[in-house]
């Protein structure tokens, strides 16, 4: 365990940034949080979640795959990636990184997304424990633990320091390079989990079970009549599946450029009408069938294909951005039983 | 708090649906905390008194909703319209977008509704319930206990700069109407307006570029109803899911903005569901400013069958040039 006073962080955020470029959760005009790469000065947010996902270092929302240029008969195919340095994000919550490892299993499966992979590697994680969870915040209901978060660091945020654990080797590389850091116990961590879990048991949705889905329960939930009521107000916007930190389908799409043709890949949303259209027409012709495949692609295929992992994590930013507040809290309430009631 | 009661509402619908007028009722259902309330049919009373609400976060403006109810073959439907949304209502009906045969409208009174973002600035995140019962908005949070706050602070841009009380458009009205009332809405628009060029690219440049296309705005607008969008299209040449090559500056919310034009009843709804939260109201209601300077004041909805001055013509017109020449430095 290392320790850097809250008074230093200036300095150690100086000293990662001269390792790799640094990115920090930082406040924006009214209330907006977002990642900034760090200057020096630059001081960290302390609100609970970025508006947009950790993904976005990723899983881009617009993205160039490649650029072709044709003479003759002969196509001439040009890499486009830049992506080659390492950077660190800091500051990442639990549920984010536990988002990342849910794109791992569609991007790093085969055929592997050499694209995501790029940056996976090259990507450092700092995760930050939450002291103050929100009341849309729902991480425990998939098994995920906001005092104790993954990552390649975990970090700590107490009043007056921060507390920084090395756990993979990318992390504890870069924790040997940082001279700011010094030696300490974990006596306060310890302290911090213990307040962090007595905050979580007080949260709203902390009876939120998802014990009822799960893999290979298709068939139990497809046809349930709850969906119609559900979906009966849903505008079709992509706001859920754009905020989502989880949500991974994508469009690739090949345009004109002046000079040759590129190809561009940008995120899709399962609400839309257009989505996955294909010559013989769109397969989910209603929104029922549109809401519905995205809880249960969260819910029931995701576990399905992936021994029972989840790709919901809980992160609350759903809750807390449908335009007409519907969100998977509320279709788990219906279709899965009451939580406390 | 709104003077008027859910148990009055819910009293309204279950005459209306037990002496058959109605067969379901469009209205708002209570959530997991005090603001986050979803539109909802109620097919029964009973429904209702479970999960019927109406209160200080009843935002939402329901009309275009009547758009997708009344092509359905299940009889009348009871609306509750606020007198902001019976602008829209009768927006839509000058446009033939739906059936007035199947709508029974209640017109309910509005004493101003509550951006919950304003509560999250206010005190922050971990709120748990916020009771509305009086003037002074008591919040209760996970971190500091209860936070008292004016509920006059709160308000949704469209309340905090109401333009009426009166409602244009209903059956049967609850309560009193009101009139329409003197505003502030276009003191923003005038603050751009003095702007330069470059400075005003760069306001909207900063605002626009948050936009995650996740078209929110239009959704809710209840005067985009085009059967299918032309960025929806892949035909159109045009259809475009993501904000790239700063085509979200130039473009969307711009050509927007144009086809709403003279259509648009300055609802709000745009700027309340964009999770990004811009301000695009400001764009509509610089056509609205500009249409009231340039053709005389025009209120989009205020009457069924009016001619929006955009695609009317009167000697009175002003000169394409003169309009030119009034508008950008």
């Amino acid at each position: 365990m290392k320790k850097c006073l809250l008074s230093n962080s200036n300095a150690l955020f100086n000293e990662i940034s001269k390792n790799a470029k640094l990115y920090i959760p930082v406040d924006l005009e009214k209330g907006r949080v977002a990642y900034k790469e760090f200057s020096d000065g630059m001081v960290m947010s302390d609100a609970l979640k970025t508006d947009r996902s950790a993904k976005d270092f990723f899983f881009p929302q617009t993205e160039t795959l490649m650029a072709f240029k044709t003479a003759g008969k002969s196509i001439e195919i040009t890499d486009t990636r830049s992506e080659t340095e390492d950077f660190v994000i800091f500051g990442v919550r639990a549920c984010d990184v536990k988002s990342i490892e849910v794109l791992d299993k569609v991007f790093l499966a085969e055929p592997v997304d050499s694209y995501y992979q790029n940056r996976r590697e090259h990507g450092i994680i700092v995760s930050m424990a939450c002291s103050k969870p929100s009341e849309t915040c729902f991480c425990q209901t998939f098994g995920i633990d906001a005092s104790m978060p993954e990552g390649d660091i975990v970090c700590y945020k107490t009043n007056d320091a921060l507390y920084l654990d090395g756990k993979t080797e990318k992390g504890k590389a870069l924790i040997e390079k940082l001279g700011v850091l010094e030696d300490c116990n974990d006596d306060v961590v310890k302290e911090e989990q213990q307040k962090i879990k007595e905050i979580l048991n007080k949260l709203p949705l902390k009876d939120l079970k998802a014990d009822a889905f799960g893999k290979d329960k298709t068939d139990e939930f497809f046809n349930r009549p709850e969906w119609k009521t559900l979906s009966e107000s849903c505008l079709g916007c992509g706001t859920c599946t754009f905020v989502c930190p989880t949500c991974q389908c994508y469009d690739i799409k090949d345009f004109k450029t002046k000079t040759g043709v590129e190809r561009f890949r940008c995120w899709d949303s399962c609400m839309y009408s257009d989505f996955t259209k294909m010559s013989a027409g769109q397969p989910r012709l209603t929104q029922l069938e549109r809401f519905r495949q995205r809880f249960m692609h969260k819910l029931v295929y995701f576990p399905t294909n992936n021994d029972g992992m989840f790709s919901c994590v809980g992160c609350g930013r759903c809750v807390a951005k449908c335009p007409i507040s519907m969100n998977i809290v509320k279709v788990m309430k219906t279709l899965g039983g009451k939580d406390d009631e | 708090m709104q003077k008027i009661t859910r148990s009055v509402l819910i009293e309204k619908a279950e005459k209306l649906l037990n002496d058959g007028i109605v067969s379901r009722v469009l209205g708002w259902k209570n959530g997991d905390f005090s603001y986050d309330i979803t539109p909802a049919i109620f097919t029964s009373a009973d429904q209702m008194k479970k999960d019927f609400v109406y209160g200080d976060f009843c935002g939402a403006n329901f009309s275009k909703y009547l758009v997708k109810e009344t092509r359905k073959d299940e009889g009348k439907i009871l609306v509750f319209l606020k007198p902001c949304d019976t602008y829209s209502f009768n927006q839509l009906l000058t446009e033939h977008r739906f059936d007035r045969e199947k709508v029974y409208a209640v017109g309910i009174p509005c004493d101003g509704m509550i951006d919950i973002n304003k509560i999250k600035l206010a005190v922050g995140d971990g709120i748990v319930s916020v009771d509305t019962d009086s003037e002074v908005i008591k919040v209760n949070t996970l971190y500091d206990g209860v936070k008292e706050l004016a509920k006059n602070d709160l308000l949704l841009e469209r309340c905090a700069n109401c333009k009426s009380k009166k409602h244009v458009a209903f059956d049967e009205l609850i309560g009193e109407t009101g009139e329409t009332l003197e505003n502030n809405r276009f003191d923003q628009v005038a603050e751009l307006e003095k702007m330069s060029a470059d400075e005003r690219f760069a306001f909207w440049q900063n605002e626009l570029s948050r936009c995650i296309r996740c078209n929110a705005c239009r959704d809710a607008c209840p005067a985009c109803t085009c059967e299918k969008c032309v960025f929806d299209n892949p035909n159109s040449g045009v259809e475009n899911k993501s904000p790239a090559n700063s085509f979200e500056e130039q473009m969307f919310h711009i050509i927007r903005a144009f086809h709403v034009a003279g259509r648009c009843t300055d609802c709000g709804e745009c700027s309340r569901v964009c999770p990004q939260h811009i301000p695009l109201h400001l764009l509509n209601r610089k056509f609205i400013k500009d249409i009231n300077e340039f053709y005389g004041e025009y209120q989009a909805g205020e009457e069924v069958g009016s001619r929006a001055p955009l695609v009317n013509y009167t000697k009175e017109d002003i000169e394409p040039i003169d309009a030119v020449n009034k508008g950008d430095k």
